[in-house]
């Protein structure tokens, strides 16, 4: 990697002022960043690290019921702590493995947006607040395809909040080498309706399948699910085409549903 | 009960104590004072001539000891290939170039362009990035068919694109006769996809140089440290044996990827020398992806011509065999030596003939891989014979077995006499351990769960103990393939043994040990061995071809014989007996029908403080080398079984079961065996169902990660229940002394087929017509099989 200084502020703070200067970069759990670096494919001037900060950690219930997970918690927290909402604790546990699951944060991955991540698909399907430094924003505005989110330069996420639905499941097919979502679909059933979250598959990144939450709003079974959605606009790369992750994600939509708990 | 020691115990491996505590050394933990680093520039274009290399502000950055390109390597040999395949029109194939750095061209995505030595490896990155390239880009060269049509050419002062068209085995009128007069015709067409052997440790070279003594030494993640002192010495850059030393330390695996010599090596060897100053280089995972030697890659036509009962009578192939860029160092001999001379598997079939086309594309190299030829020519081979029972309504177990070569030794059509086996036993044990019988009712409860349940069987014959140098010489090597041991017994009668096989995994340092405690009767943990330096071991050819036991530790036997009757001589002399009478038993030399016996150690002590002591008969010391030339290969063979569950709506493939019933002649180490079979089978699974090299089609390497290369997990594997090697059929090779076979590639031969046959299987239970699928059986491939 190319030579970069580092700072590692305690404070949300210290840690947006510290992401003032001129080619900074935020790091999180580090497991998008470092392989990127190591590459010599990012060349930041400053790295801020975002580990050190106590108030962006920790998992607990909001007063409004929600479920509050702080920016810098990372995966094997969320599985661990997060038990007011299972279908989110069983998501964080199957990211990665045990080492990225121990380094790699929920603010990480959701101000990455990766559109093959499984986070988003939580997030989206779930109707969370990204809260940042800033301000709020509400899921449905965050994510604006791959890579690509309402983030402002040098914006932090300090906290995600999840409304906890009556029933929820995230099934994920896995790309055999990655073991990334090939297609990953997050239902949630809240008292309103049904929000169906699909990520791995689209290359506009994660999605809501409108359908799906229709007729799913109206009855919430798997037989409910409709047909597959075209391959049109769908990933097609080395491991699958637009056609087979569209076919994954009525399969996969179906399981969750069935799933749901 | 079980020994506890010597041949046929299951002694841990003590090698095993440093490597999971982390005091290996490997060549990555090798440092010499002041060394330098070198980072590669390699070529992100498949194909394109090399205009200029400006490396003037390169040059000037900090750090920077000297950059190298092609222009230093004018006049530097290129690198060898090992073997020469002559053509079916008697032509030598046609053989390129392959420089140390790319001289004119580039012709593959890696191909190294300059080599930036630097006082760290940062520093060498950094001007390499700095390096100006002015490259015209060429048309790539990657398929194979449109390969050898015409279009661009990888090497201009070659004729064309082919590297040779190779026939072998049976007369074409005798073949075509059978075909003409067959009941049955069964067709197949199939791909042998691309492989990357992905060892743990990736490639790594340190260049040594000492001008006091004018002595270059290389240390290197090598299989076969004389192979590459020879190779590199002789051809690449003129070093005499005795000034040039190679050393493959602890090596993290190799899959035959590490048997080739490399630029890298040469490069490193040369520069310390130029620099006067060690030169090390470390290949990153990418670096791997895009410069080890691939494997496989075969696209095949079979053919097998059944007669009105259902016996083979005819196999013909016809193969397209991708040598990537460059020859790199066996790559000629594994479509056709090591592939056509197994096309006859474990049938009596009277006539095979396998035509192979070996083509030049601007890809990595491609080159042995674990099983090499033989996994290529397994696939093929059961997959028609399976196609065929399906095409005839037969079982498939029952068809093999009627065709079965049951009378040994066997001459086959394609050049090999396999000198024992019984493929009846080890289908017999098959078929106990995945309870055929029982398979109908699994099926139904996998039924009863939405699945498509398959079972999959299948056959192989391998040629190990590689191999007979006379044999081998007429067949085209440009090397000796026997191997070589010394046995030093010291006086304290602790022994040495300095052996040519290379331990990378294979555990030699605990097996090697259990044949000599074993021949003389003492405690095995008195016995070292001593491998992978050439300074210290004597000229053997290291470790590939699951050749080590059979050969070198032949060579281990001969060298240990000589010790016995030198040690007996010294015995008589001391216990005042007659020569013939003495005895070794448990370490103890006696006098036949005496009580009279001195131990061993004592005689040893003798041997080397020879105060009363025949010396007017023998020499003092003990200390014997044997080499050991193999007088034919051997040939392990087994039947293998697994069952799968296929998800209809998804079409992933769960394997569920997994058994493999291997006839490896006499085993040394059990324990150890059934390691080399497990592992084995998990890569031939890998193969099946996950691993794929692929490029696409302007030449770029699109798996040139793990994000993209899927290899075998743990999870992808059956569960220890499930998953049963056995070895408990054995027909001992009738030619070594230790009447092995070797075991080291057997899995990854065995058991793609057998995967693949249990998911055609499978979905053929599901009424879905389908004949084949490609490896790797990927989750899509089988949905669009089953979906048309």
């Amino acid at each position: 990697m190319y030579s970069f200084d580092m700072e590692s502020p305690s404070t949300v703070a210290d840690a947006a002022k510290a992401l003032g200067q001129d080619e900074a970069q935020a790091l999180g759990g580090g497991q998008t960043l470092i392989p990127t670096l190591k590459q010599r494919l990012a060349s930041p001037s400053v790295l801020v690290s975002l580990a050190g900060i106590a108030e962006m950690k920790g998992v607990c219930t909001a007063d409004d019921g929600s479920l509050a997970i702080g920016g810098g918690t990372t995966h094997a927290t969320v599985a661990a702590e997060a038990g007011a909402y299972a279908a989110l604790a069983a998501l964080a546990g199957n990211i990665g493995d045990p080492a990225v699951r121990n380094r790699g944060t929920i603010g990480g991955s959701l101000a990455n947006n990766d559109p093959s991540a499984c986070y988003p698909s939580a997030a989206l399907g779930s109707g969370a607040t990204i809260v940042t430094n800033k301000r709020e924003i509400a899921a449905d505005d965050y994510f604006q395809g791959m890579f690509a989110t309402a983030l402002d330069e040098g914006e932090i996420i300090t906290e995600v909040r999840f409304p906890v639905p009556e029933k929820a499941s995230y099934m994920k097919f896995e790309q055999p080498a990655s073991r990334f979502a090939l297609v990953g679909v997050f239902v949630a059933k809240y008292a309103d309706g049904v929000r169906v979250a699909v990520t791995g598959a689209s290359e506009e990144g994660v999605y809501r399948w409108s359908e799906a939450e229709a007729a799913l709003s109206a009855n919430f079974s798997a037989d409910a699910v409709p047909a597959a959605p075209s391959g049109d606009g769908m990933i097609s790369d080395l491991h699958a085409s637009g056609d087979y992750r569209a076919h994954l994600v009525g399969v996969m939509t179906k399981r969750a549903v069935a799933a749901a708990s | 009960m079980p020994k506890d020691q010597g041949i046929g115990a299951s002694t841990k491996r003590r090698e095993d104590v440093r490597f999971l505590t982390g005091a290996g050394n490997y060549t990555d933990d090798i440092n010499v004072h002041g060394q330098a680093y070198v980072h590669f520039l390699r070529s992100d274009v498949a194909h394109g001539t090399i205009n200029g290399i400006n490396t003037s502000a390169a040059e000037g950055m900090p750090g920077v000891v000297r950059i190298f390109t092609g222009a230093d390597f004018e006049g530097v040999g290129g690198l060898p290939c090992g073997w020469q395949v002559t053509d079916k029109n008697g032509e030598p194939m046609q053989e390129p170039a392959h420089p140390v750095l790319a001289q004119g061209k580039v012709r593959h995505v890696g191909d190294p362009i300059a080599a930036v030595v630097a006082d760290s490896l940062e520093e060498a990155r950094n001007a390499a990035e700095a390096i100006e390239l002015d490259i015209t880009e060429l048309d790539p060269v990657v398929d194979m068919k449109a390969a050898v049509a015409g279009g661009a050419k990888v090497h201009d002062d070659l004729s064309s694109n082919l590297c040779y068209d190779w026939q072998f085995g049976s007369e074409t009128e005798a073949v075509e006769k059978a075909f003409a007069e067959a009941a049955h015709v069964t067709t197949l067409e199939l791909v042998n996809q691309r492989m990357v052997a992905n060892p743990m440790e990736p490639r790594v070279a340190v260049g040594d140089y000492s001008r006091a003594n004018d002595e270059s030494t290389l240390y290197t993640t090598s299989q076969n440290p004389h192979v590459i002192r020879l190779l590199m010495g002789a051809f690449v850059l003129g070093i005499p044996e005795h000034k040039l030393r190679v050393v493959a330390p602890d090596v993290g695996g190799g899959f035959g990827t590490k048997i080739f010599h490399y630029a890298e090596e040469a490069f490193c060897t040369f520069a310390a020398k130029a620099c006067n100053r060690a030169v090390k280089w470390t290949a990153s995972r990418s670096e791997a992806f895009m410069s080890d030697a691939h494997g496989r890659d075969h696209v095949t036509t079979i053919k097998l011509a059944l007669d009105k009962d259902n016996n083979f009578t005819a196999v013909h192939t016809d193969t397209y065999a991708n040598m990537g860029a460059y020859l790199s160092t066996f790559a000629p001999s594994v479509p056709t030596w090591l592939h056509g001379t197994l096309m006859a598997g474990n049938y009596k079939t009277p006539n095979v003939q396998v035509n192979v086309k070996a083509v030049f594309t601007t890809t990595v190299p491609v080159d042995a891989y674990r099983g090499a030829g033989r996994p290529e020519a397994t696939f093929q081979l059961e997959r028609v014979i399976d196609k065929a029972a399906r095409e005839l309504g037969l079982d498939p177990i029952a068809l093999r077995r009627q065709n079965f070569v049951t009378q040994f030794p066997y001459a086959t059509p394609v050049a090999v006499e396999y000198d024992t086996g019984d493929y009846h036993a080890t289908m017999d044990k098959m078929e106990e351990l995945i309870d055929v019988k029982g398979f109908a009712a699994r099926r139904a409860e996998s039924e009863k769960r939405g699945k498509l349940r398959g079972l999959g069987i299948n056959c192989f014959i391998e040629a190990c103990g590689i191999a007979p140098s006379n044999l081998v010489g007429q067949l085209g090597a440009r090397a000796g393939l026997y191997d070589a041991a010394t046995v030093r017994v010291n006086a304290t009668g602790s022994i040495s043994v300095m052996v040519g096989a290379h331990s990378h995994g294979q555990g030699h340092e605990t097996a090697f040990p259990q044949v000599v405690a074993e021949m003389l009767g003492i405690d095995e943990n008195m016995i070292d061995i001593v491998h992978g330096d050439s300074s210290k071991i004597p000229f053997g050819m290291g470790t590939y071809g699951s050749r080590s036991i059979a050969v070198c530790g032949s060579a281990m036997v001969r060298a240990t014989e000589k010790i016995i009757n030198k040690a007996k001589k010294i015995a008589s002399h001391l216990l005042e007996a007659s020569e013939a009478d003495i005895e070794l038993k448990d370490g103890q030399f006696s006098v036949a029908g005496t009580d009279k016996s001195v131990a061993w150690g004592d005689v040893t002590l003798a041997a080397y403080v020879p105060h009363n002591y025949p010396l007017e008969d023998i020499e003092p010391g003990l200390e014997e080398t044997a080499f050991y030339d193999p007088a034919n290969f051997t040939y392990p063979a087994g039947a293998y079984a697994c069952e799968v569950e296929v998800d209809p709506d998804t079409g992933a493939v769960d394997l569920v079961a997994f058994v493999s019933a291997d006839d490896f002649g006499n085993v040394i180490n059990p324990m150890i065996v059934e390691g080399q079979v497990h592992g084995g089978i998990a890569q031939g699974i890998g193969q099946a169902l996950l691993e794929n090299c692929a490029y696409d089609e302007n030449g770029q390497l699109l798996s040139a990660s793990y994000m993209d290369y899927a290899m075998p997990r743990a999870d992808d594997l059956p569960n220890m229940a499930n998953y049963r090697v056995d070895h408990s059929c054995q027909t001992p090779c009738t030619h070594n002394p230790l009447g092995v076979k070797g075991c080291g590639e057997a899995g990854a031969i065995g058991s793609p087929p057998t995967v693949i046959n249990a998911i055609v299987d499978a979905l053929q239970s599901g009424g879905h017509k389908v004949d084949h699928i490609d490896m790797p059986a990927t989750p899509q491939r089988v949905w669009e099989a089953m979906n048309g």
